[in-house]
């Protein structure tokens, strides 16, 4: 992985700092040459990953990464799946079946729906297959080294201690997409317990890590502890705490867990992600 | 360690039911629900024993308490149960469909001393917290004019749909969405006792509406403005706010931020004349578990908690939650006036 890995938030609309911040974002990236024009700035900068949600927007960004492969030698996406709110909107309105109904590809609900309830209620991991075929067609022919579910989900599947899903997600992404599979959490040191729980080891995780202990369920002192003792491959995200800690603080406290990969982050100027690419080159290891 | 059991799997249900399981202090004793969809992949993947029928996981898991997340037509009978069993309760938002069953649910919760909480969520949101403690604190003086909103993308195409669709099943942005914010008014402001002006919009939906729009007017004299549309797409995910005008400033609050603008310093809160921010970072309610927002799992916190020192708890109870039942009632009556 490389050591900065370019996020998608600013594009769609995603501040957790403020929603005046959000619509700004939304106006700004309207058209996708928006974020085109940014995503070229990244490269230009000398950083090829780009971890972005399966948002419908995606697809047509995939779309020209495609259609320009020279350009985009190298390029990488880590998909981050699902877009939960998509699903959880649908959920809203229509029921489990109903969202499930609405975004099965084809006729396979009707297939499955067919072989009665009791049936289609066995068959949970052939749609778990389909819904991730689904979110993933839109990266064909694009390196996808890294295939992520995202916290919503994975903090559900932890909570409820379902972790069989774990290792059957592990499996799916390994064989059919050749891929690492990677896993975003609010929860780290318990994700980490129940991941090796179930034998798998050495886990990529991506979790709020900051100076502030924002977002890190349980505490600082406990994820500190996670980040210095256990084996995992780590990702920091919302190394800013949203904006809460300066550029510099929040790096050099990062570069002081040298477990720590990757630092995912997202920025919409040029001069805000040459700066902290520069100070990720300064504080992380090399 | 406390039993708990939980009714209803939907999307608030299972949110609880992961918040709880993960929960140190409770033993997720059961969960019920009556679809064979559902209850199938918790039988494959978890290990929590599953019920169709709440009568059995009463009698069977004998709980100390119960989260009752069914759709709201069935929020009365089951809390009833639960209730006259000696069970502490947490039910859903909304609470009831009608005034007068949730007015008998407060009186034999509040008889038989149990512990008694609704979900608006809102009040573990750091920055609406913080906002009622500053309205409270009077720094923006005479409050002359309040506006409440929320906005989201839920229905946003012409479409059948659930039980979302039938006003009498509890469906409709009134009973959903804008209750949220009614909540809010009520304990933050004042309650409101009457409406005026009301409009209940249907835009996709049949049956039910997707927006709505009142004028309402407060116990303590406040009136001031609500706007709530489900069917607003430049929204990603649900968003609350509340803005708050006083003679002395003004606070406008969402679940991110919180603005604070003065007339004049307040140093005994650190702020300043002119606009102040604070930041959900700083004013956010740490939690051990996370899932969506700290405030899911510091409201089963805070129940849990009162559970435990048999505190009656000051925050979301049931008479709060009925007198929101109340405020739908008025400004639905209201609509019906044109």
């Amino acid at each position: 992985m490389e050591k900065i890995l370019f996020g998608d938030n600013q594009f769609f609309a995603v501040s957790h700092l403020s929603d005046e911040k959000s619509r700004v974002q939304s106006i700004r990236f309207k058209e996708n040459s928006a974020i085109i024009q940014v995503l070229d700035q990244v490269v230009g900068l000398g950083m090829h990953t780009f971890m972005c949600t399966t948002h419908d927007r995606i697809a047509e960004i995939c779309d020209h990464i495609r259609d320009n492969p020279d350009h985009y030698k190298g390029f990488k996406i880590y998909p981050c799946m699902p877009y939960a709110h998509k699903y959880a909107n649908a959920v809203t309105e229509l029921g489990y079946l109903g969202a499930l109904r609405q975004y099965l590809p084809g006729n396979i609900f009707t297939t499955l729906a067919k072989g009665g309830m009791a049936f289609m209620g066995k068959d949970f991991m052939k749609m778990m297959e389909l819904l991730i075929d689904a979110e993933m067609k839109m990266f064909k022919k694009i390196d996808t080294p890294v295939i992520f579910i995202q916290n919503v989900m994975v903090d559900l599947i932890l909570g409820l201690g379902m972790k069989e899903v774990f290792v059957e997600y592990d499996r799916y992404i390994r064989k059919k997409y050749n891929a690492e599979p990677g896993y975003i959490t609010m929860n780290l040191p318990f994700l980490l317990d129940t991941l090796e729980s179930v034998g798998i080891y050495n886990p990529v995780i991506c979790s709020s890590i900051n100076k502030i202990g924002f977002r890190m369920s349980g505490g600082i002192e406990i994820y500190e502890k996670t980040l210095r003792e256990r084996k995992f491959r780590p990702i920091a995200m919302q190394v800013l705490a949203a904006g809460a800690l300066g550029p510099e603080e929040a790096i050099e406290y990062i570069g002081r867990f040298p477990q720590i990969e990757s630092v995912l982050f997202g920025a919409s100027t040029r001069s805000h992600i040459k700066q902290t690419r520069d100070l990720v080159n300064q504080y992380l290891r090399p | 360690m406390i039993k708990a059991g939980i009714i209803g799997l939907g999307k608030m249900g299972i949110s609880h039911c992961a918040i709880v399981n993960a929960h140190p202090g409770v033993n997720l004793v059961g969960v019920c629900d009556t679809s064979t969809f559902v209850l199938e992949a918790f039988k494959k993947y978890s290990t929590l024993t599953c019920y169709t029928d709440y009568f059995k996981l009463i009698e069977k898991e004998t709980p100390d308490c119960l989260f009752v997340a069914t759709p709201t037509r069935f929020h009365y009978d089951i809390v009833r149960y639960a209730l006259e069993k000696g069970i502490h309760v947490f039910c859903e938002k909304p609470f009831c469909l009608t005034v007068q069953q949730g007015k008998e649910l407060v009186e034999i919760a509040e008889q038989k001393r149990l512990i008694n909480q609704v979900g608006y969520h809102n009040h573990f949101v750091g920055t609406f917290r913080e906002m009622k403690r500053l309205i409270k604190s009077g720094i923006i003086g005479e409050i002359y004019h309040f506006h409440g909103e929320a906005y989201g993308p839920v229905v946003t195409k012409e479409k059948s749909g659930s039980w979302r669709s039938n006003r009498d099943e509890g469906g409709g942005c009134l009973f959903d969405y804008a209750s949220h914010v009614l909540n809010l008014i009520q304990e933050l402001i004042a309650l409101p006792v009457s409406a005026s002006g009301t409009l209940l919009k249907s835009i996709y939906s049949k049956g039910v509406e997707d927006a709505v729009y009142s004028t309402l007017f407060l116990e303590n004299g406040i009136s001031g403005q609500l706007s709530v549309n489900w069917s607003d797409e430049t929204y990603r995910k649900m968003s609350t706010s509340l803005t708050v005008v006083g003679k002395m400033g003004k606070i406008i609050c969402d679940a991110t931020e919180l603005k604070i603008y003065l007339k004049q310093d307040e140093p005994a809160e650190k702020l300043t004349r002119g606009w102040n921010i604070k930041y959900t970072t700083e004013l956010s309610i740490p939690v051990a578990f996370y899932l969506r927002g700290e405030e899911y799992s510091a409201q089963i916190d805070y129940f849990i908690s009162s559970i435990e020192s048999k505190r009656i708890p000051e925050i979301n109870s049931f008479k709060s939650g009925n007198n929101t039942d109340k405020v739908i009632d008025l400004i639905f009556n209201d609509s019906k006036i044109r």
